[in-house]
């Protein structure tokens, strides 16, 4: 599977407790929206581990790598140049 | 009025007259309670909430509560004394730990911090939860990391796994909610009143524990921003040491500030900037007032939209079906 499409499946099934019909788009603001909150933040932070084996440092948690589906994708495949081959 | 730092200045004058006049009606008129208990701690909101109902009431119908527990600084109890010497209020002290304890308040707790600490020793360790301090200049997002100390070694930072976060935070609400408890004891006991002591950022911004320190029959200085609430310590005559002290959360083990804890900024810095957003003043226009860059107000501007549409459950009162 893609890694946008693992991404989003994690966030369809974790932040909107599994409802598909959700329109959610790559540019969909997952902060502002309130659809991902800090919990969430930390949730996504240990999924991007377990699925992508990605160690996000404190650093990394900004709004710019984690607002939307298109911001998560880039940033894991900024982190992982090899990643679309997972 | 154009924004500058002058907005938030308000008369404590008028602003005392304004609350004791609601204080009065609300809790003689309306609730018919015959007086006011105030959980006081040390810290300056309950000792300008001290101030108000000794003002309201006069101190022979004001009860203050202490209720230190076994992470709280000593020094809490004491300025708390001296404050309500000052006014001439009783003041009586129940200390929290053996209720906590039978609860296992601090076996949960510890529990948690040994999943993240495994060699955690809570005779030896002080440890606090803090959130990253770049928000003005990166806007990072309010992840919680655990600090550990242990004397003679080094401060050690993991950034908290959810299981072990909420299990701390659920843990320590206890305190709150214990200290709740104890102060309704104490106001039936009397057919008084609970007056609360949440400001507006505790309050619009998630920092308060609910049916903990947020359970009260009226909050008088909700409306207030944190460095209005000053603004009237000084015209009650709140005691030095409490207006000088760096408000803490005297929740934990470690010493630990509320800007480290929750709000990551200052709070006559932050306040403007709150007002700023609460006013829909333009980003720019705030940062060129506080000499700051227009990113760095959008930084705040986002961590303060976020932190009060994340906490909008805490404030939500239970909803009934029809």
């Amino acid at each position: 599977m893609e890694i946008k499409e693992r991404i989003r499946e994690f966030i369809v099934s974790n932040c909107l407790f599994g409802d598909t019909s959700f329109d959610l788009r790559d540019d969909t603001a997952l902060l502002d929206s309130g659809i991902i909150d800090s919990t969430g933040v930390i949730e996504l932070v240990l999924f991007l581990s377990e699925a992508f084996g990605l160690d996000v440092p404190p650093e990394d948690m900004l709004p710019a790598n984690f607002n939307s589906l298109g911001q998560l994708t880039s940033y894991v495949q900024q982190r992982i140049p090899v990643a679309s081959a997972l | 009025m154009p924004f500058g730092t002058h907005v938030l200045t308000i008369d404590p004058e008028l602003e005392t007259a304004h609350i004791v006049t609601v204080l009065r009606q609300t809790i003689q008129q309306d609730f018919r309670r015959k007086g006011a208990i105030v959980g006081l701690s040390g810290g300056i909101d309950s000792a300008v909430v001290l101030g108000l109902a000794v003002k309201t009431f006069g101190p022979e119908r004001v009860l203050a509560v202490m209720m230190p527990e076994k992470a709280s600084s000593p020094v809490s109890e004491q300025y708390a004394k001296q404050l309500a010497d000052k006014y001439g209020v009783t003041a009586i002290t129940e200390d929290l730990t053996a209720g906590l304890a039978g609860l296992n308040c601090y076996e949960r707790q510890d529990e948690a911090v040994r999943s993240v600490f495994p060699d955690y020793d809570p005779s030896l360790d002080a440890i606090k939860l803090v959130l990253p301090t770049d928000l003005l200049e990166r806007g990072s997002l309010n992840v919680y990391s655990l600090s550990l100390s242990r004397p003679g070694g080094a401060e050690r930072r993991r950034v908290l796994p959810v299981a072990a976060y909420l299990q701390i935070v659920a843990a320590s609400n206890m305190k709150q909610r214990s200290r709740m408890l104890m102060v309704y004891y104490h106001a039936e006991q009397r057919n008084y009143a609970v007056i609360g002591t949440a400001n507006r950022n505790e309050h619009a911004q998630g920092f308060f524990v609910k049916y903990g320190d947020g359970g009260a029959d009226i909050q008088p200085i909700q409306h207030l921003y944190k460095t209005q609430v000053y603004q009237l310590a000084h015209y009650l005559g709140v005691t030095q040491e409490i207006i000088d002290r760096t408000p803490t959360t005297d929740t934990y083990s470690a010493e630990q500030t509320q800007e480290e804890f929750y709000y990551r900024l200052p709070f006559d810095l932050m306040d403007l900037i709150w007002y700023g957003l609460d006013h829909e003043v333009p980003a720019a226009e705030v940062a060129v007032a506080l000499q700051l860059s227009t990113q760095q107000v959008e930084n705040v501007y986002r961590d303060l939209a976020q932190k009060s549409r994340s906490t909008a459950y805490l404030r939500a009162k239970p909803l009934m079906v029809r």
